[in-house]
């Protein structure tokens, strides 16, 4: 594929090549599911605290009603993805694993009533503090993967000056697909929430992260940055993973490292996702709440992979249908991509705010892997794009020492995968290193009640 | 409480992180959506590169094949009894340890196949069968298994199993004969001093050809340099060896000992033929790159090449021993360990007081 010849394209160090599968549906527009017959809303899907439901069993309600919601500041209110009547709030089975509070809500009939959130004349006009109220009121969170509410990162404490946005459109993990269609299908629509965004940030430089596998999208993005007038910068990106995770971003974007430990606001920079751009504006906007979001159906399991566009809630047996099935051999199912995507064994599970897709495969690439010791090749320790020794920090968890972990930089860990990919020994170190976190932060807090 | 309800009220095991994949079937947490077909749980990634421990020792082994051919061109059936007895007594070295540990056979990985034959390659040509095996067997029991096998030794156990038949046999070890394709007439007798050997004892320079073309005496893998070096580049081609080793290793020798050819031409071989003489291209690409006996941090990487590169030069010129390869990497070894702990890379937006 040909890049834009003008662009110096940038990345990151280390980092690994994954087979990208891209090639199953970045070609395919997006479809409309038909309405589900139920949703199931999970009460926590966002980072921070955990909401408490409004509406109680028997009660009716309206698509992109709010239906859950917490006093906390971390948090992000929860909204009716249909319209009809709650069933249950009960626990119901999680993409996370385990049982969750969840509002259950079967569908009344053929209408989509909407009750949309009242939204200013002119977004142009209005305060700050009133756009980032409508962001959090919207439920907004962070919707390529890690769910933390928009509102809280719109919001950085006045110590923390923001100067720079970035919109990232890297969509580096393998096979997803919906970041691509989405800059293609709704390019103005983003442009115009990154333009939002930015103006709740008060900030004036705002650049386009994109990996160069998508030279349709850079040059979609470009062409309407210049029709519309806008001062943004459309930065190509090295094909590599991971490109799209925050910090490498920021790096190979801006050339700023954000600090060990640290957040991008303190260098200066907010990162959003494409479809975190695409709510900002069909929030403050058009008035709706996020209820609905596109993510990719694919893997070699699925009869017809597909992009969708689904109401949060939505079963994944209900989407996985609609993309024609599984195959029989089917031997594995994911939440999000193949590199950090989350197991699944239960397709009655919902889709989250931040599912951004389905991957389901038939041939499983670790089946094949026999298990050695480590032979010390240091192979985890040249991809790492966080600098860490992966292989020590496995074999420090491993053997119970998580004081010396920490040492060694656990926490700095952003469980991208690129170790145990590279692995020849095929040692699980990214889970190793999950183990290392949990027992770690256990210590801590065990050291603290004793003190 | 009754045994049975104490099973009862266990939690549900966590998957082990051991073995995710062979772990399905006993999961009790599992749906299966097919109930013939259970699902894979494991933790992500869910991809893998499908590098191997095999694969990467079936390349070096791939890339030992141009000294080993050279080796039988030579010194033809000494190299033949030599590379057939190391490399044999390893392998069944290797799987007597296998079934004495009541642990799956690991000779199909590769790396029993290549201390044999590393070791062969470290040889003088007329050396016993009988002390072939030895040290071979030596090599695969002590130097690796007794440390607790692949990935755990801390020297690299063919250069431990030539160390142990150099400090049993002495002289055997040290007696060279000319390959039989430089047999000339007028060399006297069959027996000849290796090139580092004549420079040492008796100030006599061999010509560079020899030393490139391996037409002169010395170990069966050691005497051609470009044989060493075609397969040594491939494996720094395709990433099985880390560069930073055998540059760091070749440089720190070409500019120690060229200071103290700088001092004194006439007492000190020049940078050059240290360079190509004695086992140093084999010991630079094949042995002080093996990946569980040196550092895996890059820092570590340069540190381990200059340290082993240092002593060599030192044993050469001021040891009682002409060749000092084996023990200058040996010695590293010893401080692989150490230098991984204290050569931690700075974490990505790490700022060091």
């Amino acid at each position: 594929m040909s890049e834009s010849p003008h662009l110096q394209i940038s990345s990151f160090r280390r980092g690994v090549h994954p087979d990208e599968y891209k090639n199953l549906t970045c070609h395919l527009s997006a479809r409309e599911l038909p309405l589900p017959d139920e949703v199931f809303i999970a009460l926590h899907q966002h980072i921070g605290a955990p909401c408490e439901a409004l509406v109680a069993k028997g009660d009716q309600v309206k698509t992109g009603q709010k239906i859950a919601d917490s006093p906390a500041h971390v948090t992000s209110p929860i909204h009716a993805s249909i319209t009809g009547t709650v069933v249950a709030v009960a626990d119901f089975p999680h993409p996370l694993g385990g049982k969750v509070p969840m509002i259950h809500i079967k569908r009344d009939g053929e209408e989509d009533e909407w009750e949309g959130l009242s939204t200013p004349d002119n977004w142009e006009t209005s305060s700050k503090e009133d756009l980032a109220k409508l962001v959090r009121e919207a439920g907004i969170v962070g919707l390529g993967g890690a769910a933390f509410p928009t509102h809280v990162k719109l919001t950085p404490p006045s110590n923390k000056p923001i100067d720079h946005f970035i919109l990232n459109g890297c969509e580096c993990e393998p096979f997803l697909t919906c970041d691509h269609r989405n800059m293609l299908e709704q390019t103005d629509h983003i442009l115009m929430g990154m333009a939002i965004t930015m103006r709740i940030l008060g900030v004036e430089q705002g650049i386009v992260g994109i990996e160069a596998n998508k030279a349709d999208a850079i040059a979609a993005m470009e062409a309407r940055v210049k029709a519309l007038h806008l001062n943004f910068k459309v930065q190509p990106l090295k094909v590599k993973y991971p490109q799209g995770a925050e910090k490498m971003l920021i790096d190979a974007a801006l050339g700023r490292k954000v600090p060990a430990g640290g957040l991008p606001m303190d260098v200066g920079v907010v990162v959003n996702n494409i479809a975190t751009a695409l709510a900002v504006y069909e929030a403050v906007v058009e008035g709706k709440p996020l209820i609905q979001r596109m993510l990719t159906v694919t893997g070699d399991a699925i009869q017809k992979p597909g992009n969708l566009i689904v109401r949060i809630g939505t079963p994944f047996q209900v989407c996985v249908d609609a993309c024609g099935g599984l195959k029989e051999a089917t031997s594995q199912v994911f939440m999000g991509g193949p590199m950090m995507g989350l197991v699944q064994y239960d397709f009655q599970v919902p889709t989250l705010k931040a599912t951004s897709g389905i991957v389901c495969m038939e041939s499983s690439q670790l089946t094949s892997m026999r298990h050695y010791p480590c032979i010390q090749c240091g192979a985890c320790v040249s991809v790492c794009p966080m600098n860490l020794v992966p292989t020590r920090l496995s074999r420090l968890a491993e053997t119970g020492k998580y004081a010396d972990c920490k040492e060694w930089g656990l926490f700095n860990c952003i469980e991208c995968g690129s170790c145990a990919f590279v692995c020849p020994s095929g040692i699980p170190l990214v889970q190793w290193i999950r183990v290392g976190k949990v027992k770690a932060t256990e210590q801590q807090k065990k050291l603290k009640a004793q003190a | 409480m009754t045994e049975e309800n104490l099973s009862q009220a266990q939690p549900e095991q966590p998957e082990t992180p051991k073995n995710p994949v062979d772990k399905p079937k006993k999961d009790p947490r599992e749906k299966l959506y097919h109930p013939e077909r259970p699902l894979i749980l494991a933790s992500s990634p869910h991809f893998h590169a499908q590098a191997t421990v095999p694969k990467i020792m079936w390349n070096v082994i791939a890339a030992l094949v141009p000294t080993t051919v050279l080796a039988l061109v030579y010194f033809q059936w000494a190299a033949v009894g030599i590379i057939l007895t190391s490399v044999g007594s390893a392998l069944i070295a290797e799987t007597l340890v296998n079934r004495v540990k009541g642990e799956a056979f690991t000779i199909p990985d590769g790396s029993a196949l290549i201390t044999g034959l590393l070791l062969a390659l470290t040889l003088p040509p007329s050396f016993s069968l009988g002390g072939t095996a030895l040290g071979s067997v030596f090599a695969i029991v002590v130097g690796k298994h007794f440390f607790g096998g692949l990935g755990y030794n801390i020297f690299n156990p063919a250069l431990l199993g030539r160390a142990f038949l150099q400090a049993s046999f002495p002289v055997p070890m040290t007696t060279w004969t000319w390959p039989l394709t430089a047999r000339y007439a007028d060399v006297d007798g069959i027996t000849a001093a290796t090139p580092l050997g004549l420079f040492k004892f008796e100030h006599v320079t061999s010509d560079l050809s020899g030393l490139l073309t391996g037409n002169i005496s010395g170990s069966l893998g050691e005497t051609s340099a470009i044989a060493i070096l075609i397969g040594g580049l491939y494996l720094l081609i395709r990433k099985y060896a880390d560069w930073r080793i055998p540059l760091s290793l070749l440089g720190a020798t070409f500019l120690v000992s060229g200071v103290f050819w700088l001092i004194s031409p006439t007492s000190y071989p020049s940078p050059v033929f240290q360079l190509f003489s004695g086992g140093l291209m084999l010991g630079a690409f094949f042995m002080a790159t093996d990946m569980v006996t040196s550092p895996v941090t890059a820092r570590g990487a340069w540190i381990f090449g200059t340290g082993a590169g240092c002593i060599l030069v030192i044993i050469r010129l001021f040891g009682g021993l002409p060749e000092g390869v084996m023990y200058s990497i040996l010695l590293m070894n010893a401080f692989t360990p150490l230098i991984n702990r204290y050569t931690r890379p700075k974490f990505f937006g790490e700022v060091r007081a």
